[in-house]
């Protein structure tokens, strides 16, 4: 099993104050990994960390090429994308543009192919693809926000919290369209409060405490760790109710 | 007063507000897209303008060699900053841009000047001067600067300013400078009489602000600097560079202000340091409009080009004061209408 992205040893620091400590975690080929943990653990900061938002110490490797001295663009060229917790859409431009731009490096004519993949995985969207970004309800944004990172034809697609703030029937939307990457050949690397569904999906799992990793291990093996239930999953198994 | 005189200046208040209009588009373009509000704007103006006129009168304009010695100096800056990985493409086209470009302009400019070139020769050699100008002030000044606050890349553009106009003090003395019309036709319309000069203003305005409008509408790379505008962040994760979106908007604020010294050149004489008041009006153009909106802009500007031309007619000695008083109810009003401060994100 080959690393698609590789993390080995980093560390973040906002100032003085390490936010990630000496994290190390690996996505392979065609691998959903999740990474769970409470508000404040430090994931959104591993992950901006990882695209280049944030400065690491350590090393990052994609695709079996050190890519610690990129900037956030020349990442994206290897094939490595984030969708942020904000999503970071262009609000006022419609949602087709917004699309095209998601292909701003790629080929005019695999653009093509990227849109038909896009719609058909979001139907909405082709739907709504003359109204303003701005204007979409969040659980469109959050498709449109995955839509436009796809689109550059990612190998990787890092998702920060891709349910947060959205209707329960959508985010089964969201995460049934996570499982269907993988077989469209794009791994991911999800990081999640909804601890449930993400290990539902996910073939691996972090599990991450004020900014380290405490588990590791199979997804099924992390959902019915008794930790894991108590702090994440929101029950406990009989008998097990002190940790 | 009489209708024909009131006529008249509104005609003169629109053809200058055409001018102020272009140059206020231009400063919005460029601090929505790189955050840096452009003092030099009027720099561009005058050399432009500067430019075509020592080019009429056949000879050699220093902006020429500037466009090169910058050239030179950005060669630099990319060799340094790619020291990390210098591979042959990188270097080729660091060349390319940094060396050849200007070297090239420059040859041109030096293989026609004294000659008794055509008027659209001399015009497109002063454009791709100071448009080769503004790309290397972007990469030598701005660009290295990317990441700092509102307030530092002001203190640079001022700097950038003063910096152009002492050099335009050198390259064509203090004498004040006039360059050939672009066409000498008129003909009259009831009691106002249109010039050739005044009409290209009007048709290279609109067509300006088309073709803009069509750029950012329609082309790729509109939209690429569209959406840098609108969320850099966003624009960097779909792999936008920054750099290359203050690139264009340096490129065509260059282009804008050298054609409005073109246009205004040949009805006004222009000194070395008459650009920064013209950019300055431009500038209020711009304020009115929020420094966000294209169409407020614009129609600020005409209404700056007008209250000029009034107010030179019956105040002149407070001209520039009552122009540039229109700016505080302006502010006052945003002030009043601002629901809060933002908190400045980078």
């Amino acid at each position: 099993m080959s690393a698609l992205l590789k993390v080995t040893d980093a560390h973040v620091a906002y100032g003085k104050v390490e936010a990630v400590r000496a994290v190390s975690l690996e996505v392979a080929d065609n691998e959903i990994v999740t990474i769970i943990g409470a508000n404040g653990a430090g994931k959104t900061t591993l992950l901006n960390a990882i695209m280049g938002i944030l400065p690491l110490t350590g090393g990052v490797a994609f695709a079996g090429k050190d890519i610690l001295q990129l900037e956030i663009e020349d990442r994206v060229a290897t094939g490595l994308s984030l969708v942020p917790e904000h999503r970071e859409l262009f609000g006022t431009m419609n949602v087709e543009d917004n699309l095209q731009l998601g292909a701003f490096r790629i080929a005019k004519a695999v653009a093509a192919r990227s849109f038909e993949r896009v719609y058909t995985l979001f139907p909405r969207l082709k739907e709504r693809r003359k109204q303003l970004a701005g204007t979409l309800s969040g659980g469109e944004q959050q498709m449109l926000a995955m839509g436009r990172a796809l689109m550059g034809a990612p190998k990787l697609l890092m998702l920060d919290e891709p349910s947060l703030g959205l209707a329960p029937i959508i985010v089964a939307d969201i995460f049934r369209t996570i499982g269907e990457l993988r077989a469209a050949g794009v791994s991911v690397l999800l990081v999640e409060q909804n601890a449930q569904a993400a290990l539902k999906i996910a073939d691996r799992a972090y599990v991450m405490e004020l900014g380290e990793f405490i588990l590791n291990g199979p997804a099924s093996e992390i959902a019915t760790n008794a930790r894991v239930a108590a702090s994440y999953l929101g029950f406990t198994h009989e008998g097990e109710s002190k940790i | 007063m009489n209708t024909t005189i009131m006529l008249f200046l509104v005609q003169d208040g629109i053809t200058n507000g055409a001018i102020y209009a272009l140059l206020g588009l231009a400063l919005v373009l460029v601090f929505a897209v790189t955050r840096v509000i452009l003092i030099p704007q009027g720099e561009f103006v005058t050399f432009g303008a500067l430019t075509y006129a020592t080019l009429s009168a056949g000879n050699m304009p220093g902006t020429a060699q500037l466009a090169v010695a910058m050239g030179v100096v950005a060669f630099g800056l990319d060799l340094f900053g790619g020291r990390r990985s210098l591979h042959l493409r990188l270097v080729a086209r660091a060349f390319a841009i940094n060396i050849l470009l200007p070297v090239a302009i420059y040859a041109l400019t030096y293989w026609f000047a004294g000659k008794n070139t055509p008027i659209a020769v001399n015009i497109a050699l002063s454009l791709l001067i100071v448009a080769a100008i503004g790309l290397f002030l972007y990469r030598l000044v701005f660009q290295p600067l990317a990441h700092t606050s509102v307030l530092v890349l002001l203190i640079a553009s001022v700097g950038a300013h003063l910096a152009l106009q002492g050099l335009g003090l050198v390259f064509f003395g203090a004498e004040g400078q006039r360059g050939p019309t672009i066409s000498d036709a008129a003909f009259m319309v009831g009691p106002l009489r249109f010039t050739g000069q005044s009409i290209a203003v009007y048709a290279i305005t609109i067509a300006f602000i088309v073709g803009l409008w069509l750029f950012f509408g329609l082309t790729l790379y509109g939209k690429a600097l569209r959406a840098t505008a609108v969320n850099r962040l966003g624009a960097r994760l779909v792999g936008i560079r920054t750099t290359l979106s203050g690139q264009i908007a340096f490129l065509l604020a260059s282009v804008i202000g050298a054609l409005s010294g073109i246009l205004i050149v040949p009805i006004t004489t222009l000194y070395y340091d008459t650009g920064f008041l013209i950019g300055l009006k431009g500038f209020i153009a711009a304020i009115i409009g929020g420094l966000v909106s294209y169409p407020l802009t614009a129609v600020a500007a005409l209404v700056v080009g007008t209250v000029e031309a009034f107010s030179s007619f019956y105040a002149s000695n407070f001209k520039e004061v009552i122009v540039f008083t229109l700016i505080l109810p302006v502010l006052v009003l945003r002030s009043l209408a601002a629901p809060e401060v933002e908190e400045e994100k980078d």
